[in-house]
């Protein structure tokens, strides 16, 4: 028996809830299957027939487009039926609770749920409830994990870069409230990265992030300097007007990341972003257009990362 | 119990195939066994089009029973398929269940001219309605034993017999 509630009785994946404890070859399996899966979506058809005659459920209780559409043409290309769910405007403004949701969604025999919530916890909270025969994906919980867009993140890092075990890698802006950076450093610390690090101010990073096994800068200038990746997060709209920084036009001066930045990194330093984009808040249009940018490669891979996922919950 | 020469069986299936070869005739192997000798016959038989490879693990029958296969390679069909003429490549044709996947699967690439089915060993017991246009050997073996191709260091080809729970 393991304590790892993402994991069965055999140690094989039932629910993706975090990438935090994950094993290195559960991570690498998703990655090399996804491999396969980018093939399928350059045919004709982009279609297998893996899941077909499942269910798959989106529940968003938090609005998210892009993330919602990449699992749902995910999920389509496997040959599996979506239903899309935004509670946010739905049963919960009429008060019905969130296990009653899946209760009533497992009485519809739905064999995944891909959930995406503001409070941290939420995906956990439905793995621990519903029958053992239905497989969770966590979309998104409050602070506190992204696992497919850390996984897809790895995968386009390994695309370009082939090996984790010579990388400095480093993740730049608002680490305190961003759950990407946080699947983002367990799975490179998992797989074997060597060097992470974390540039953000202070009132941007969770107090000992340390612990995390990551080096901690406040300045682009040195935390930038020779780094072979550049993981860029995105900074919220609800945190510009916050007490936390002064201004936008301030943060782009410091943590803004510009050609010239970019210059202190590796001659081929790859840039990645999770999306969406503020141009001129957290990344210069240069950037995010130039050479080093992978962003739309990312999302291209992001299928094929959810495909995998999905396939290889929905056999285990 | 004496399996036959690998090497003998697939210089016997060269030759047969080599009568039929034309232009647009492409190879697709299946992995594993089926790309190593359709690599090999792709050399042999000088052919002009690339040769393909499937993984039919996303089309497999017994997902439902057994999950997602460990390994998966990414399949790549690197030729028009639409109005080829395609021989089909595996080492063992056993139930032929693996040639209905391997079959699904080129259709969503194109529709081709034609298929034939290339095997080294044919070992009977079909669960299916197929058959191989090019047989290296008949067997009938023990329906607990499989029969698996190796490749040596020597890049020779060998026909191997186990229990399935020992190997892969």
């Amino acid at each position: 028996m393991n304590n790892n509630p993402q994991l069965n009785k055999n140690g094989e994946l039932q629910h993706l809830l975090t990438t935090e404890g994950l094993p290195a070859p559960i991570l690498l399996h998703i990655l090399d299957t996804a491999e396969s899966f980018v093939g399928v979506t350059e045919r004709d058809v982009k279609k297998v027939p893996l899941l077909r005659g499942k269910s798959v459920f989106n529940l968003f209780f938090e609005p998210s487009t892009r993330t919602r559409t990449t699992f749902e043409i995910a999920a389509k290309r496997l040959s599996a039926d979506v239903v899309n769910l935004n509670i946010a405007v739905s049963s919960q403004s009429k008060g019905e609770t969130l296990l009653d949701t899946v209760n009533n969604l497992s009485a519809m025999h739905a064999d995944m749920f891909v959930v995406r919530h503001s409070q941290s916890g939420a995906a956990h909270l439905i793995a621990r409830h519903v029958r053992p025969e239905i497989h969770v994906i966590n979309a998104g919980d409050g602070r506190h994990a992204h696992p497919t867009q850390g996984l897809l993140d790895m995968f386009t890092i390994r695309h370009y870069k082939r090996d984790f075990h010579n990388l400095r890698v480093a993740i730049v802006g608002d680490i305190l409230h961003s759950r990407v950076a946080r699947s983002q450093i367990h799975a490179l610390t998992t797989l074997g990265t060597p060097e992470v690090r974390v540039i953000a101010p202070r009132t941007l990073l969770p107090a000992k992030v340390e612990r995390l096994g990551v080096h901690v800068y406040h300045e682009m200038e040195r935390g930038l300097k020779d780094v072979d990746v550049l993981l860029m997060l995105r900074l919220q709209n609800e945190r510009m007007l916050s007490a936390r920084l002064p201004s936008t036009e301030e943060y782009f001066k410091y943590y803004g990341l510009t050609q010239e930045k970019l210059a202190l990194a590796k001659r081929d330093a790859i840039v990645l972003h999770p999306g969406p984009m503020n141009r001129g808040v957290e990344i210069d249009s240069a950037v995010a257009d130039g050479k080093h940018s992978v962003i739309l490669s990312q999302v291209t891979f992001g299928i094929a990362v959810r495909m995998a996922v999905m396939s290889i919950l929905a056999g285990n | 119990m004496q399996l036959p020469d690998a090497e003998q069986l697939l210089a016997s299936l060269t030759g047969r195939i080599r009568s039929d070869v034309a232009a647009n005739t492409a190879l697709v192997g299946i992995y594993t066994g089926g790309v190593w000798l359709a690599e090999r016959l792709h050399h042999d038989l000088e052919l002009a089009l690339p040769m393909g490879t499937l993984d039919v693990s996303f089309y497999r029958d017994d997902f439902g029973q057994i999950g997602l296969h460990p390994q998966v390679k990414p399949s790549g069909i690197p030729f028009e398929v639409e109005g080829s003429h395609i021989i089909l490549v595996d080492d063992v044709l056993y139930t032929g269940r693996t040639i209905r996947a391997a079959i699904n699967e080129l259709f969503d690439y194109g529709r081709p001219a034609s298929i034939r089915l290339a095997a080294l060993v044919d070992r009977g017991d079909r669960e299916l309605p197929i058959a191989a246009q090019y047989v290296g050997a008949t067997l009938k073996l023990p329906s607990d034993k499989m029969l698996a191709l190796e490749k040596g260091i020597d890049a020779k080809l060998s026909l191997s017999l186990y229990n399935p729970k020992s190997g892969g």
